[in-house]
Formats: C-alpha cells, sequence, structure tokens
C-alpha cells in the first residue's frame, strides 16, 4: 500500500495519463477536460492536507515522517525515499493549494491545446512534490530536473509574443546551474563511497559526511548556484522578469508561487546543512547579494510600465528576503525564509492571478492604460488591496511575519544587513501602492476601462482562498510555523555545531540565541547524530518494488 | 552447441546466413513481387540475438582470436537491436525510395556481422578485419542511393577518409607487433606490462596510431570532418544505423584494446583521450548550435554522445565499463528513434529535415511530434528518460576516477546540446506552419517500431536497475 507521500506525487501523474486519453476538443468550453485536471488537482490537494493532518509536530516527533523507501538502483544505493518534515509538509501543502488554482485561472486565459496544457499542469505539480518530499538526492534530482520540461512547454506554448525566447532562456539558465548540482551531488555519492565502502544517495547519511573544508567550498558552491539560479538571486535573476513576462497567467502562478520556493528549499534542505563550514563561510556573500536584490529589485520593479514585470521583479526582491533570513543561519532567519516563501507564494501568486485577470479584461499589462477601475469593480478592487497589502507586508497580514522574523535573525547575526534591507520594505510599499493608485484610482480616462466586468464566480474562487489565506496566515502564524521549528531547530543546530565559536566573535552577548550554545552543552535530541538514530522510528511505511 | 570450437561466431553465423538468404531470395523475386525480404533478415537478427543469449557466461572462444564474453554478447545484443529498428523504419523507406531490398538489407546485415566481429574479436588484426568489413558495408549502405548525387557524394568522402584512417590503425598494429611481437590483447598486455614498455616511442606511436584509427570510427575531434556529410548525405534509417551500430561496434573494441590490451600503460594514453573527449563533446555540442539541417545537428549531436561513450573509456574503472554499455544500449535506442522519425517525414524527392520542415509539427502530426520530443529530451539528458540515467552513469564514472573537469565539462556541453533539441522542440510545437507540403502519411510498421524505441528510452528511464545491473555483469567476466 503506497504511502500519502507516493499518492501525492502519482495522482497528478495518474491523472495526467488519463488526461491523454480524452480527447481534445478545441475552444474554451473544453469543460471536461477542465474539470478533470481541476478534480485531479483537488484530490492531490486533499491527500496534501491529509498529510498535514497525520503530522506530528511536537518537537519529539521524529524528525522524517510519512518516509517511504525503497530500493531504485540498488548498484550505486540509490532508492526511491520520500518523506517530510515541518519544512517540506508546509511547501507540499502550498503546492497542492496552489495547482489547483493556477489550473482555474488557465479556464480564461488558455483557449488552444486545453488538453495538453492542463497534462503538463499536472506533471509539473507532481514533480514539485516529490521535489519537497525526496530524501535521497538522486531522486531530488530527478523530480528537480523534471520540472524545467513542463514549465518550459507551458510558457514556450501558451506564452505571449516573447515565448520562445523566453522559454530557452528559462531552460538554459535553470539547466545551467543544474548540471553542476549533478556533478556535486555524484561527488558527494563517491565521497561516501570511498569513506564507508557503499554508495549512497541518501540525503541523512550524506548528512554525517565529514567533507574536507576546501571540498566543501566547491561542493557548495555547486548546489548553492543551482538554488541561487532558481530562487532567483541577484545578479542571476535575469530569466525570471522574461519567463514572468512571457507566462500565461497559470504559469506565472506556478513559477512564482512554487518553483522559486524549490530554490531557497534547496538551500536549506541540502546546500547548508550538507556543508555546514562552506555555508558559514559563504553566508556572509549570500547576504550581501540578497540585500542588493531586495533594494535592486524594488528600485526596478518601481519603473516598470508593465504590471506582470513589476510584480516579477517584486519577486526578486521579496525572494532577497528569503536568502537573507536563510543566510543568517539561526532559527528566526530560517523559520522567516520558510514562512515568507509561503506568504509570498500565496501573495504573488494571488498578484499574478490579479493581473492576469486584467489582461483577460483589456488584453494590456501596461499600468497607463488602466486608472479609476475602482468605479466599475469595486469588489476587485477591494481584493486586490487585500493582496497588495499583504504582498507590502503590512502588520497582520502574511508578508509581515515572515519578513519580521527574517530581520530579526538577521540582525542577531549582523545588524548592517537588516538596515539596508529594511529599506525594501519600504520600496515595496512605494511601488506596490504607487501601481494600486494608478489602476484602481483617479478619475477613468480611458474608455476601455469603463464597464469593465467585476469578479466573476470562478474568479472568486481563485482569489477568495488566496485572500482568506494571506489574512489567515498573518492572524494565526502559528499553525504554519509550529511545524517548521523542529525542523529548522536541528538544521540549524547541524551548522552552528561545526563553528560555535565564529558567531559569538560577531555579536554582543547580550543576543546571545540558544542556538549558539557549546556544542558540548547542547541537550541531547538535537545532535545530529540523532537523525540516523532516531531514523527506524520514522519508517512509517515501506514499499517493496 | 555443436562443437566448442564454433560456439563463439555463432551469432555472426546467423547474420551472415541471414545474409545470404536475404540476397537468393532477392534474385528469385519477381518483378513485382512483394516480399517479405525485411522479415528474413529481422528472423535472423533475432536468433543471433538467441544465440548470443545461450552463450551467455560460457565465455566461449573461436579459434584463439574470437570470444564471446559478456561484454560482446551484451554488445552484440544491442547490435541486434539496433539491426531490428533499422529493418523496421527501413520497411517503408526501401520501397518509397526504391531502394534494391535484397542488396539493402543484405549489406547491412554484412555490416552487423563487422560489428559484431568487432566486439568479439580478441586480435588485433581480427579487429581490424572487422573494421573493414564494417566500413565496406557501410560505404555502400551510404551511397546506396544511386539516384542521388548528395548520397554517391557523401559515400566517396566517406570512403576515403575511411580507408585513410583504416591505414593509420593498421600501421598502429604494426608497430605494436614489432615491439611485444604479438597482435592478440591478452598477451599484448602482459607483454607490455611484464617489460614495463609502457615509455617505449614505438609502442607510445602505435598507440596513438590506433587512437587515430578508432577516433575516426567513433568520430571524435579531430577526426571527425567526414561525419557531418556522410550523416547528411546517407539516406535517413541509414544515418540512424550508422550513427548508433558503427558507434557502438568502434566503441566496443576500443575499449577492449584500451582497457585490456594498453590497459598497463593507462597512464599515458589516458590524458591524450580526455583532451579528445572534451574537445569531441565541446566541438560537437557548439558547431550542432549552427546547424539548420535536421541530420546535420544530429550528427553533431551524435559527434559529442561519442565524447560522452569517451568520458567514460578516459575514466576506466569498472563503472566506466559499465556505464560504457549502459550508454550504447540507451543511445542505441534513442538515437534511432530520432532519425526514425526524420525518416518518416521523408518523400522521395527530400529528406524534408530542414528545421524549418518542423514547423507546426505538433498539428499535423502530434504523435510523431511528441515521440520527436521524448527522443530529444533522452538526446539532451533529461529524466525520466534513458538518456538521463546514461549521462549520470558516465559522469559518475569520470568523477570516481577524479576527472571532475571533464564531467564539468560535459555537463555544461549537454545544456548546450540541449539548446539545438530544443530548436527542433520549438519548431514542432511553438512555430506556426508555413506553406510546406505536408508530411507523407505515417506508416504504421515503422510507428510502432518508433513506440518500441520510445517504451524502450522511458523504460530505461524509469527502471534503469535491471540494464544496470547486467551491464556490470558483463565486465566482470574479461577485465
Amino acid at each position: 500500500m503506497p504511502g500519502l507521500l507516493t499518492l501525492a506525487i502519482v495522482s497528478p501523474i495518474i491523472g495526467a495519463i488519463l488526461l491523454m486519453f480524452i480527447a481534445n476538443r478545441d475552444g474554451s468550453k473544453d469543460a471536461l477536460i477542465r474539470y478533470f485536471a481541476l478534480g485531479v488537482s483537488l484530490i492531490t490537494f486533499a491527500i496534501t492536507l491529509a498529510v498535514w493532518a497525520g503530522f506530528d509536530s511536537s518537537a519529539s516527533a521524529a524528525p522524517f515522517q510519512f518516509v517511504e523507501r525503497a530500493p531504485w538502483i540498488p548498484a550505486f544505493g540509490i532508492e526511491y525515499y520520500v518523506g517530510i518534515d515541518g519544512l517540506s509538509l508546509m511547501l507540499l501543502v502550498l503546492t497542492g493549494f496552489l495547482t489547483p488554482i493556477a489550473l482555474l485561472t488557465s479556464w480564461e486565459s488558455i483557449e488552444k491545446k486545453v488538453k495538453e496544457f492542463s497534462i503538463f499542469m499536472l506533471l509539473l505539480e507532481a514533480s514539485m512534490i516529490g521535489v519537497f518530499c525526496a530524501l535521497d538526492v538522486f531522486l531530488f534530482y530527478v523530480f528537480w530536473d523534471f520540472v524545467l520540461i513542463p514549465m518550459y512547454f507551458m510558457i514556450g506554448i501558451w506564452g505571449y509574443d516573447q515565448r520562445i525566447y523566453a522559454a530557452v532562456k528559462f531552460i538554459l539558465y535553470t539547466m545551467a546551474g543544474s548540471v553542476l548540482m549533478l556533478v556535486a551531488i555524484i561527488g558527494l555519492s563517491w565521497m561516501h563511497q570511498t569513506m564507508t565502502g557503499e554508495y549512497s544517495f541518501d540525503l541523512l547519511k550524506l548528512y554525517e559526511l565529514q567533507i574536507p573544508e576546501g571540498t566543501q567550498y566547491w561542493l557548495f558552491l555547486a548546489f548553492t548556484l543551482a538554488f541561487i539560479i532558481k530562487v532567483p538571486l541577484f545578479p542571476f535573476h535575469t530569466w525570471l522578469p522574461d519567463a514572468h513576462t512571457q507566462a500565461p497567467t497559470p504559469g506565472s502562478v506556478i513559477l512564482a508561487g512554487v518553483m522559486l520556493k524549490m530554490g531557497g528549499y534547496g538551500l536549506i534542505r541540502f546546500a547548508i546543512p550538507l556543508f555546514p563550514e562552506a555555508a558559514l563561510y559563504f553566508a556572509p556573500v549570500l547576504a550581501t547579494l540578497s540585500v542588493i536584490a531586495i533594494v535592486y529589485g524594488a528600485l526596478v520593479a518601481m519603473v516598470q510600465p508593465d504590471m506582470k514585470k513589476l510584480v516579477a521583479y517584486s519577486s526578486v526582491s521579496h525572494m532577497g528576503f528569503v536568502i537573507l533570513g536563510i543566510a543568517a543561519i539561526n532559527v528566526q532567519g530560517i523559520q522567516g525564509a520558510s514562512y515568507q516563501m509561503l506568504a509570498h507564494g500565496v501573495s504573488t501568486g494571488a498578484l499574478f492571478a490579479l493581473v492576469g485577470m486584467l489582461s483577460d479584461r483589456r488584453h494590456t499589462r501596461t499600468i497607463s492604460e488602466f486608472g479609476g477601475l475602482k468605479a466599475g469593480m469595486p469588489r476587485f478592487t477591494a481584493v486586490a488591496l487585500i493582496i497588495t497589502l499583504s504582498s507590502i507586508g503590512l502588520p497582520g497580514m502574511n508578508g509581515f511575519i515572515g519578513e519580521f522574523l527574517i530581520m530579526l535573525g538577521a540582525f542577531k547575526w549582523d545588524p548592517r544587513f537588516v538596515v539596508i534591507a529594511a529599506l525594501g520594505v519600504i520600496l515595496s510599499a512605494v511601488y506596490m501602492l504607487w501601481m494600486f493608485q494608478r489602476v484602481f484610482y483617479g478619475k477613468v480616462t480611458n474608455d476601455h476601462n469603463k464597464g469593465l466586468p467585476d469578479l466573476s464566480f470562478r474568479e472568486w474562487a481563485i482569489v477568495g482562498p488566496l485572500a482568506a489565506a494571506a489574512i489567515g496566515m498573518g492572524v494565526a502564524p502559528n499553525v504554519f510555523l509550529k511545524p517548521m521549528e523542529p525542523a529548522v531547530q536541528r538544521i540549524v543546530d547541524r551548522v552552528q555545531s561545526r563553528q560555535p565559536l565564529r558567531v559569538e566573535a560577531v555579536l554582543p552577548k547580550t543576543l546571545k540565541p540558544k542556538s549558539r550554545v557549546p556544542a558540548g552543552d547542547r541537550p541531547a535530541p538535537t545532535r545530529p547524530q540523532d537523525l540516523t538514530t532516531a531514523r527506524p522510528e520514522t519508517v512509517v511505511a515501506e514499499v517493496a518494488r | 552447441m555443436i562443437s566448442g570450437q564454433f560456439d563463439a561466431i555463432i551469432p555472426m553465423l546467423c547474420v551472415t546466413l541471414a545474409g545470404l538468404v536475404v540476397l537468393l531470395a532477392e534474385s528469385f523475386r519477381g518483378k513485382n513481387e512483394n516480399m517479405p525480404i525485411g522479415g528474413l533478415a529481422i528472423i535472423g537478427l533475432l536468433g543471433a540475438g538467441a544465440a548470443s543469449i545461450l552463450l551467455w557466461n560460457s565465455n566461449a572462444e573461436s579459434f584463439g582470436v574470437v570470444t564471446a564474453d559478456n561484454f560482446s554478447l551484451f554488445v552484440n545484443l544491442v547490435l541486434v537491436g539496433v539491426g531490428i529498428l533499422t529493418v523496421i523504419f527501413s520497411s517503408h523507406t526501401v520501397e518509397r525510395d526504391r531502394l534494391p531490398a535484397g542488396e539493402y538489407y543484405a549489406v547491412m546485415l554484412f555490416a552487423i556481422v563487422g560489428m559484431m566481429l568487432m566486439g568479439q574479436a580478441t586480435d588485433l588484426l581480427v579487429i581490424f578485419l572487422a573494421l573493414e568489413t564494417m566500413s565496406i558495408a557501410v560505404y555502400v549502405l551510404t551511397g546506396i542511393r544511386k539516384d542521388q548525387q548528395q548520397s554517391t557524394e557523401a559515400a566517396f568522402k566517406y570512403f576515403l577518409l575511411g580507408a585513410f584512417a583504416s591505414s593509420f590503425f593498421l600501421y598502429g598494429i604494426a608497430f605494436l607487433y614489432g615491439v611485444t611481437g604479438t597482435t592478440n590483447i591478452e598477451r599484448l598486455s602482459t607483454a607490455i606490462a611484464a617489460q614495463s614498455m609502457s615509455g617505449n616511442p614505438m609502442i607510445l606511436l602505435g598507440a596513438g596510431l590506433l587512437i587515430v584509427g578508432f577516433a575516426f570510427k567513433v568520430a571524435a575531434v579531430p577526426f571527425h570532418m567526414w561525419s557531418p556529410d556522410a550523416y547528411e548525405g546517407a539516406p535517413t534509417v541509414v544515418t540512424g544505423f550508422m550513427s548508433t551500430g558503427v558507434k557502438a561496434a568502434a566503441i566496443a573494441a576500443f575499449v577492449r584494446v584500451f582497457l585490456k590490451g594498453l590497459d598497463p600503460m593507462i597512464a599515458d594514453w589516458a590524458p591524450v583521450l580526455w583532451w579528445i573527449a572534451a574537445a569531441t563533446m565541446v566541438v560537437g555540442t557548439v558547431v550542432g548550435v549552427a546547424q539548420t539541417s535536421l541530420k546535420r545537428m544530429l550528427a553533431y549531436s551524435s559527434i559529442a554522445h561519442g565524447g560522452y561513450l569517451l568520458a567514460g573509456l578516459v575514466a576506466g574503472n569498472d563503472v566506466g565499463k559499465a556505464a560504457i554499455l549502459f550508454y550504447l544500449a540507451a543511445y542505441a535506442l534513442t538515437n534511432l528513434g530520432a532519425f526514425g522519425v526524420i525518416a518518416m517525414l521523408g518523400t522521395r524527392e527530400r529528406s524534408n529535415d530542414d528545421l524549418r520542415d518542423y514547423a507546426g509539427l505538433w498539428h499535423s502530426h502530434p504523435v510523431l511530434a511528441t515521440l520527436m520530443t521524448l527522443f530529444l529530451l533522452s538526446l539532451g539528458g533529461f529524466p525520466p528518460t534513458a538518456g538521463f540515467i546514461a549521462k549520470w552513469y558516465v559522469f559518475s564514472a569520470a568523477i570516481g576516477s577524479g576527472y571532475y573537469g571533464l564531467a564539468i565539462i560535459g555537463v555544461l556541453s549537454s545544456v548546450v546540446s540541449v539548446f539545438f533539441y530544443l530548436r527542433i522542440v520549438v519548431m514542432m510545437y511553438m512555430t506556426d506552419r508555413d506553406a510546406r507540403p505536408v508530411p507523407p502519411p505515417v506508416n504504421p510498421v515503422a510507428l510502432g517500431g518508433l513506440v518500441v524505441a520510445v517504451a524502450g528510452v522511458l523504460y530505461l528511464g524509469v527502471l534503469p536497475m535491471g540494464l544496470i545491473d547486467l551491464a556490470q555483469k558483463s565486465i566482470t567476466t574479461i577485465f
């Protein structure tokens, strides 16, 4: 009996295969295919929710739950090995949540080849879920690389005018980073082989490797390059505005909502705990790039005439915060980064959906073409305001929690970064509110903007849950933060235990957080070795192939 | 088995016999009679495949110069697969292009005999014999469309350069024989090891000349110049056959000679092959980007794949040897499939292999476009296809021997190659059809072959462990 995680990966794939057998009748009324794909994605969402319901988020629980493992390529110790901790759980649910929404946004914007589009969307969902669940590094890479293909087709086939350029740029950029990670992954497995005598791609076993520092630097850079291109971090962000402006609305929703998070997740799960010394060494570099991204992304966003491009650059800025929190390598920072990823997924996903709706109505996304929409579309305006405020990070909304925790964590580490990052908070208010003002307020100057229809039922189904999530995450952050905490704590302990003195030297003693307790004084359950000793309990289900 | 002496050559006997029967059958054929000559060829190939399976683990030997160890049997099975798929894809092109069916299939079978002998031979002179048997047959196949100037020109170029390379090869054998007094690979190895001759200039010269000969056959840079022209001029199905069969056979012999015969002096030749492998990967992919003819594009891609195979050879470890075998199988399926699609879209007058010909193929032939995409993704090394596992396998071997640089060049060049594979995908899916004539209808038999190939590509991508195990077992007996 396959476990829930396998079901979550497999059900979209089965859905996609079944879709292939449904005849394609082109045209916007292709209801059967649309409802079928939506149904499959809702089932997958239900599975991810069931995983959440069954997840034990207490600190004493097993580090990885819902574990399933079966040999895949035994000659090299490659396994089908999936399992989640609090960190992946949240991203898993986010994927489950956003895919049906993205499919709904496709109902108006995608009119040709609906079947193929739905197939690609479901395959994309399956591989993204795989990325967040895989605990075997090889398996992770397989999913990680596969994600590119459906997204490439989505941008290339259903995108706007420059779609081919954007699609090719997207796939080449991200692949160039990924293949170096593949080399590093292979190198890791060989290191495991020389040190222990057996091949392994098991992440938890690889965590235990004592890699010489010089080697760590190279491997860390290879992994990190793959991840920061995906995030994307300045100066590797140039593919993102192109991909976003050219992608169809559902593609943008998934790209911003989930795919960028794969980069942040990869850093937290792989690059940093696998190479702790290197991570501590390069953290200032990452942080410097991240504050540049925060400010640069915001400044460029401010001057964009195209709404979609504006939101894309705002993503660069917001994801810069994520990297800053990760680079701090303390509990607040990483937790904040993880939370910010969820928040950004919801609010930017929603922003792209809203821009898509405007673009469906007017067939333009240029800000100056709009103005005074509030008069004709009060409900749309209200929802847009909620989302805008959540993106800015208004207290009480989801964006605030993440940014606050990140800055808290970064401040404990090195306050200089926070000073600059805080500029990004101010600037985000500037560009978002300015756009909001120009689009929705003022007089209707363009006759085309008169009599635009307000939110339809389908559109409510898209933005309603997103707006609710934006508020809910802001009001009750602990629902999301609590499952993450043990996972984040473990990762931070693992890294900081390698070099406890380094951070102490930088900071005043009064700010000493728990994670920087020297290795000998730490309570037993947080020792890194416990990840392996605790593993037998975590085997909830085992599938035999 | 009949008698111990002939065991090892039974697979080749089956194919030879089939070739003779095919020739005879053709001569008895009435003027407009339809004769399933391809079927006869397939029967012979199946026989060779069955014989190879029966000989598994037997380590049979014939006449002291031909062996049937698992390594060569694995290669035999790949060649049988290549042969069968080629015959299937040929079934309609032979008719369409009015090729002389009997000669076409017979020459193809003789080429396969040569290929099998290359994998099975344990003596340098027999390898040379095999090389010539294979090459001459392939020259003929290249030029089999006598009504086309391009085809004849390609065959002639290929023949001239090929003959040149063969003589290099023979010259290399002469030097090695002169120093060691043997052409037997096993004794060569012991002679070199015993007298620690690895620095001997005559040996180095001999090894160098052998590298030139082999590099020519696997189309490695800088001895690759013939291949784009020959690949473009040859009938498309033959191109697929050449790019997979010839490469598999040449690599098999390359591995045997260098990792067994010249293994004691690996420190001398590995750096040379390192550069050849790196240059082959880079040139193959970078020049491939500039092509507009699909056949030329895939010719350069096939050069690049030769480079990846050489990376496994440079690694020289057990992982590398098994990786080469796996790679050959994966690559054969994928590349044959890709050429199969191109062949199906051609007509008698034009091979329709220009990039523009593929514009909007998705709309006119959705199935073919999907199949082609899967083959291209596999060539580009995307999961979950055979190509991905194969690339991971060879690079794993290279890294295992500490060749990080080669692996990095390899993966980066594969990103470049993705660029031109995607150009085809862009044409098929993202460009609207212009006013070109609609390509011909799909031939069901050939389509069946393509579906089989795609199924194999996906199967090896998702469940590769069976073949990986087999490849690992194949190398234990000889090295």
